[in-house]
């Protein structure tokens, strides 16, 4: 009963699919080290609330125009016709306006899901979308921790639509129209690495001013999007109870779990099948 | 005698000599039996609505017909359809393992059918997620190479379930050539079962466990007592019982309607099949229970306990996997076969009741707006699932899934 010329190719087959195909299934984490990445720096001590960058997100995306602020009641998400709202908290300081956008995280829990490459962290930064990859599944939303991408759930043809940090801008060199456009600069665009050394050097200024937190330096394995806050950050509304490590790290062991189980498990199945083959009723078909 | 006359009043392709096997494909395409059965009164009502619903939500969008939003994007459609479906077609694995690798060869007359619910449940309630998707007509992006999204579950998923589906239509078939009178290619599928059933076990693992791993990056939306890192292990092993649960199941109602078309000696052989499946199950779901209690335990959430989602856990937990683990140890000690039925129902509500606290309802417990499917959504799955039944019982009535093989095929090995 020893191994004989078909079946020796037939494993052969087995484990060379297997190689193929578990190859592919190894996890890339998405993170690229090395890649300095742009970001925003984001002061909500300085931010007055003007909601300017709302209008020139809406008009640099071509989307409808927000509503004009004696229309706004309540706390606003962003959504499918908008990338981006400012929201004013009532605070310990008295009111305190905090934006909100995709925070473009080192390593996207979007981009790990995405099965298709559709959401793509570039090397400049900016987390992108291509309606020419998306298949409209959803599963960026199920993953986001920030609950950031949004479906277009009454179209025939729906895009998923977030914040892109304006990368058909920053491509030519400008900075994204919201923080090209701050009149109070509240928003600075630089590289991520700056932006953090910028933030500390408020902070050391101005310790009675701000909290000694950047939210968005370590919450998620560190985002794009960095918040300085005259308040504690919880009382903007911003979640921070987010892990510290990157969420695509969560996947991470089954991921690499199934090469393994593709190579071990078919000879583990062969093995026994081989084993107790000798009163298999199919014995036949194997050895003709 | 009795089979002889049996198997003439269904004919195959040979016994039209095989030279107008055109002719014959149209004329299995007709219509066996009855057309007003209850079964038909009441799944063509529900399969034209669920058509007609499936038009206006290409037309108009997802959101028409479902309640789904921005902060719950996944609800019944995947939660049922798809991570719910695929467990119980988790019998097709388990038994072709038992049967083709361990030589359990008391199971073999059921594997055929097996199989073929395995692969329908695929192409059905796999096939059902065309319809959740925004953009289905780039599904086969992550197939052809327009974004190999290799660090994704997802992407892992849909690649087994295309591998698989292939994997399950091989093993079923010889079942097809025999109803075609194809020799030459009965032999060469035969031939290809084993790998078939190798590659396919190994491609349940990982995508049972797949399936589970989906929702680890949720970490923070699902309710604690229903998160940990395990997932993938637990439906993994989940889907062993839950596959064999539908297995009974699924046997004690094919064996009554379809009773004709069975010998007398498999007629006393799902006695003792589904005795001998008791057994396993109650196994399985002793190992589930004691990984879910470590799990628990590890995670230390008894504060959690004394809410009302704590309360639904442990409904779960003893109401739903404790009992019927019991009910299958206790009725497999009494062969008592009607109480195995009971504890087999008893477990699949059980997994339902878990997937969808997975994936819907403890998926956003928190929010002040709950997800509540629409009916138009149950009608759409209700529609999928009758559908479905509808091509089973066209399969059994015309190839020998129920029935014995022909002789020749036999022979054929």
């Amino acid at each position: 009963m020893g191994l004989n010329r078909r079946g020796f190719f037939k494993l052969l087959g087995i484990t060379g699919m297997t190689l193929a195909i578990g190859k592919e299934t190894i996890a890339s984490s998405g993170s690229k080290r090395g890649v300095e990445f742009y970001g925003v720096l984001y002061d909500a001590a300085r931010c007055k609330g003007c909601r300017g960058c709302e209008f020139d997100c809406a008009e640099a995306h071509g989307l409808k125009e927000p509503l004009p602020t004696k229309n706004i009641k309540s706390i606003r998400t962003t959504d499918e016709t908008c990338n981006t709202v400012v929201n004013t908290c009532k605070t310990s300081k008295g009111d305190v306006h905090v934006k909100r956008q995709c925070m473009h995280c080192n390593e996207p829990a979007c981009v790990a899901a995405c099965l298709t490459q559709a959401m793509h962290k570039t090397t400049m930064g900016p987390v992108t979308w291509d309606g020419d990859k998306c298949m409209g599944c959803r599963y960026c939303m199920v993953s986001c921790p920030f609950d950031i991408p949004k479906f277009e759930f009454h179209s025939a043809n729906p895009k998923i639509q977030k914040c892109d940090m304006c990368f058909e801008r920053l491509k030519t060199g400008e900075s994204p129209a919201c923080a090209f456009n701050c009149p109070y600069e509240a928003l600075l665009y630089g590289k991520r690495k700056n932006l953090i050394r910028e933030a500390h050097r408020r902070i050391y200024e101005k310790p009675e001013l701000y909290v000694d937190q950047i939210y968005g330096e370590h919450d998620a394995g560190g985002t794009g999007w960095l918040y300085l806050s005259p308040v504690p950050i919880e009382e903007l509304g911003l979640n921070t109870t987010l892990q510290q490590s990157s969420y695509p790290a969560l996947t991470k062991g089954f991921l690499y779990s199934v090469p393994t189980i593709f190579v071990l498990l078919p000879a583990f199945l062969t093995g026994i099948f081989q084993a107790l083959k000798s009163t298999h009723p199919y014995e036949e078909d194997e050895d003709e | 005698m009795r089979r002889t006359k049996m198997n003439n009043s269904y004919p195959t392709a040979l016994d039209h000599d095989g030279n107008s096997i055109w002719k014959f494909l149209v004329s299995e395409l007709k219509p066996k039996g009855k057309i007003l059965t209850p079964f038909n009164i009441i799944s063509i009502p529900v399969m034209v609505l669920g058509l007609v619903l499936i038009i206006i939500r290409f037309w108009k969008g997802i959101g028409s017909i479902t309640n789904l939003s921005q902060e719950i994007p996944w609800g019944l459609w995947i939660g049922f359809d798809v991570v719910t479906g695929v467990a119980f077609a988790g019998g097709a694995y388990v038994l072709t393992f038992m049967v083709y690798i361990l030589n359990m060869r008391k199971y073999h007359s059921i594997v055929r059918v097996t199989v073929l619910n395995g692969f329908l449940a695929y192409v059905f309630y796999a096939g059902a997620l065309l319809l959740d998707l925004g953009r289905p007509w780039h599904v086969i992006n992550p197939i052809i190479g327009n974004g190999f999204g290799t660090s994704s579950v997802l992407f892992l998923v849909a690649w087994h379930f295309l591998l698989y589906m292939i994997a399950e239509l091989i093993e079923f078939s010889p079942a097809v050539a025999e109803w075609l009178g194809a020799r030459k290619a009965h032999k060469i599928l035969s031939g290809m079962t084993i790998a078939a059933v190798i590659f396919g076990i190994t491609l349940s693992t990982l995508h049972q466990s797949g399936l589970g791993a989906l929702y680890l990056m949720a970490k923070d939306k699902i309710h604690p007592l229903w998160y940990s890192e395990f997932i993938p292990v637990m439906f993994f092993v989940s889907s062993i019982f839950a596959g064999l649960s539908m297995v009974i199941f699924e046997g004690s109602i094919t064996h009554k309607v379809f009773s004709r078309q069975i010998s007398e000696k498999n007629h006393h052989a799902q006695q003792v099949i589904i005795h001998g499946l008791s057994k396993i199950c109650a196994g399985a779901m002793f190992a589930y229970f004691f990984l879910q209690m470590l799990v628990f335990i590890h995670g230390q959430h008894w504060n959690l306990l004394n809410t009302p989602m704590g309360y639904w856990y442990l409904l779960e937990m003893l109401g739903f996997v404790l009992l019927p683990m019991i009910l299958f140890l206790v009725s497999y000690r009494t062969k008592n076969i009607t109480m195995i039925k009971v504890a087999a129902i008893i477990t699949m509500l059980g997994v339902i009741l878990n997937r969808l606290n997975v994936t819907v309802i403890g998926f956003r417990w928190d929010m002040a707006i709950r997800y509540v499917p629409s009916w138009m959504e149950f009608a759409v799955t209700l529609a999928v699932i009758f559908t479905e039944i509808w091509i089973f019982r066209w399969v059994i009535n015309r190839m020998p899934v129920l029935r014995d093989s022909p002789s020749w095929a036999n022979n054929n090995k």
